[in-house]
């Protein structure tokens, strides 16, 4: 009985194993953040339509900490169940032994994206992934808030402080009691380790670590940068800060409460959409500097498609990446969802900037994105950034004084490197 | 060996073996994992490194850079942390769920519908319902402290996932909530096994309630008692879920197995994480064997 139950079965299937020859079933992780998932079922369905292939969407966390803890499980167990994965700018280090060479793929497609993403994405002369779209920290604002207290769009931090207590307490007294001046992402995940990375670069505190792999955290610049970023909390921020990652902070911010919010790019199409209560009224800026002989800063972030190693349909899955990440594909997640392109001359398209005015007036603010030190740090930089936002959260919080969780934060940096990154 | 010990092995041998992949081979790589430096990134090139994970110069214990001293470390406070969620937590769960047994054993009308009622924060995945909690608890839209707020109890807003004050005892509340029903059913079952004629006698003599509560009912059910407080204590010191979902997980709140997770996985140390939940397995050994030896003194006395 069982062995005739198996021969139906295998029967049943024949044709389909037949057909899959043919034509490949590519599953492909795109985010969960924001629009991500609609654009992604809805450009791969046009190459699936384009090429005879099938495309299966994966869906997968929210947090950028907790989707390379999973990636990095299944590449332990070797699975097959993915075929294309997004790759989040300070992961090619990271999982570089198991993602393909798209050269072969790409034929000198990556020629027109920006060098330095390209470069950042190539390890060991191997293209292991193509860019998709890049991202850099900006400051949204509420122009009609803004223009209503008489203030202007900050320029330092100090400006941003002052600006956002008037603007909450003019508000609040105005009866809307959960106004708060500023939100960003303080959750103790990835998402603190950029916008740290910001108040400590835009006080002149460096990187972390260097590009020589020296630790160089514990200096005045930082400490005057975290004990900055420490006194909103309570006071322009909710202590509920601790807890957003982008979503969170973007759900106050889009309500109206908020005059301030640190984000990326994809804030903007969402908070000007339809259902949207600040539609419309929205200013986008550099991030401030931090104090007037400080410097602009904004985290490089941006995501990249690659093809894992263990792909049963590698050539499908890279024709896929190639076609999501081009020009076309580019520019129309451009301009309904501002995802920002990787390709320069999009940058000029007159499409683009209609939608995002901020593409043209921010350009700089793309091109010259300060890295989180994943390179510096190779293997070990899930590890070095878990270490830095725990250190950042202690502040935040109030658990300890900003000298002296840097301090200690060098102690255990110096832990995890040993001998060498 | 004769036939009837040949049969009882041949009848065991699915169970034994069924056991021995599932239990023993994972349990028993964890182990040697523990003794090696295999990283998640390439599991084949693991060396071993006997017990370096454990007490060398970057290991769990003993190490030297832990320069404010063990207890500040990271793997310090995840035990810190566990010990102080699961003690607090088990205890309200046994009271609370003391009562609850207590109050369910009376007759009244609609009682078959109260039980159930009572077991429904149980039957909720802890996901769901970590993150249901998540959402009543937030600190701007939350349900919770708009309520607070509106009743005057509270002036402003607490975020209390987020707030390091707070969010351990948010942590432990949420699991009070959802895990008092499972302590509840557990003494409910013992209740209804208790002879009838032990009450009757006190009634006849007269006794007060609260003297038949500790004289009669609770060394009936002390055996009963143990067992189920034993299920809990196993159940929290490996707590994860909620703390994970509930709050931002960052080193105030972590948990022992937190922290197993985060080496293994986030960091890629399999080995030195490997060597973290060993060490887990034999706290929580020895948490149940301390507790077992006490319940046994205590049972000796009576």
């Amino acid at each position: 009985m069982k062995f005739k139950l198996k021969t139906i079965a295998l029967a049943a299937l024949a044709p389909l194993a037949l057909a899959s020859a043919q034509a490949a079933t590519i599953t492909i992780s795109c985010g969960s953040v924001g629009q991500d998932f609609e654009f992604c079922k809805k450009t791969t369905a046009e190459w699936a339509a384009k090429t005879g292939n099938e495309v299966k969407l994966f869906t997968i966390p929210n947090s950028t900490t907790d989707i390379l803890a999973l990636f990095r499980q299944m590449f332990a167990a070797k699975s097959t169940d993915l075929d294309v994965i997004n790759v989040d700018v300070v992961w090619p280090g990271v999982i570089k032994d198991h993602l393909i060479d798209l050269k072969p793929y790409s034929k000198g497609a990556e020629k027109s994206h920006f060098p330095a993403i390209v470069a950042n994405n190539t390890v060991d002369g191997k293209l292991l992934a193509m860019p998709w779209f890049t991202d850099a920290g900006l400051l949204f604002y509420r122009k009609d808030l803004v223009e209503k207290y008489g203030a202007k769009a900050p320029t330092t931090w100090e400006e941003l402080a002052a600006t956002a207590k008037k603007i909450q307490d003019g508000e609040r007294a105005a009866g809307n009691k959960d106004f708060q001046g500023f939100v960003f992402q303080a959750k103790a995940y990835e998402g603190l380790t950029c916008d740290a990375v910001e108040w400590i670069h835009s006080y002149k505190g460096g990187n972390i670590v260097n590009d020589k792999g020296e630790i160089t955290i514990n200096n005045p610049g930082a400490v005057k940068a975290l004990k900055t970023a420490a006194s909103w909390i309570g006071t322009i921020a909710p202590q509920g800060v601790l807890n957003y990652a982008e979503e969170e902070a973007r759900g106050v911010f889009q309500n109206g409460n908020a005059a301030f919010m640190r984000n990326w790019p994809y804030a903007w199409s969402l908070g000007n959409g339809k259902d949207s209560k600040i539609a419309g009224k929205i200013g986008v800026s550099a991030l401030p500097k931090g104090g007037a002989d400080g410097q602009n800063a904004a985290t490089l972030g941006g995501w990249q498609l690659a093809v894992s190693k263990y792909s049963k349909n590698p050539e499908a899955a890279a024709s896929l990446v190639m076609y999501m990440t081009s020009p076309e594909v580019q520019k129309e997640r451009a301009i309904k969802g501002s995802y920002n392109p990787t390709i320069a001359s999009l940058y000029q398209d007159k499409d683009v900037l209609a939608a995002n005015p901020f593409f043209g007036s921010l350009y700089n603010v793309f091109t010259s994105a300060v890295p989180r030190p994943a390179t510096a740090t190779g293997l070990k930089y899930p590890e070095v950034s878990a270490a830095f936002w725990n250190a950042t959260s202690d502040v935040l919080s109030g658990k300890a004084s900003a000298e002296d969780s840097l301090k200690k934060l060098e102690g255990k940096l110096k832990q995890i490197k040993r001998n060498a990154w | 060996m004769n036939n009837k010990t040949r049969t009882a092995w041949l009848f065991l041998a699915p169970m034994l073996i069924v056991l021995l992949l599932v239990a023993l081979w994972p349990l028993g790589r964890t182990i040697w994992f523990s003794f090696t430096d295999a990283n998640i990134n390439n599991l084949d090139a693991a060396k071993f490194i006997g017990f370096e994970n454990y007490f060398g110069e970057y290991g769990l214990f003993a190490n030297p850079n832990y320069t404010d001293g063990f207890w500040s470390s990271d793997w310090g406070t995840a035990i810190v942390n566990t010990l102080k969620f699961s003690v607090v937590s088990v205890t309200i769960e046994t009271l609370m769920g003391l009562g609850v047994a207590m109050l369910l054993n009376q007759e009244f009308k609609g009682r078959a519908w109260v039980r159930a009622a009572v077991l429904v924060p149980w039957a909720i995945p802890t996901i769901v319902s970590a993150k249901m909690w998540g959402w009543m608890l937030h600190d701007q839209f939350g349900v919770i402290n708009q309520w607070l707020v509106d009743w005057g109890l509270l002036a402003e807003k607490l975020a209390w996932t987020a707030d390091p004050d707070f969010a351990l005892w948010t942590v432990v509340a949420v699991d009070v909530w959802k895990t008092t029903p499972f302590m509840a059913l557990l003494i409910l079952a013992a209740l209804q096994t208790l002879p009838k004629d032990c009450y009757e006698a006190a009634k006849v003599d007269g006794v007060h309630p609260l003297r038949v509560f500790w004289k009669v009912t609770l060394p009936l059910i002390k055996p009963a008692l143990m067992v189920a407080v034993i299920f809990r204590l196993l159940d929290a010191l490996r707590v994860f879920d909620l703390i994970y979902v509930l709050t931002s997980n960052n080193n105030s709140t972590i948990s022992m197995s937190g922290f197993v997770r985060r080496e293994m996985v986030d960091n890629g140390y399999m080995g030195y994480g490997s060597a973290a939940s060993t060490a887990l397995f034999l706290i929580i050994g020895l948490c149940t064997v301390a507790y077992i030896k006490l319940g046994r003194m205590k049972m000796a006395e009576d």
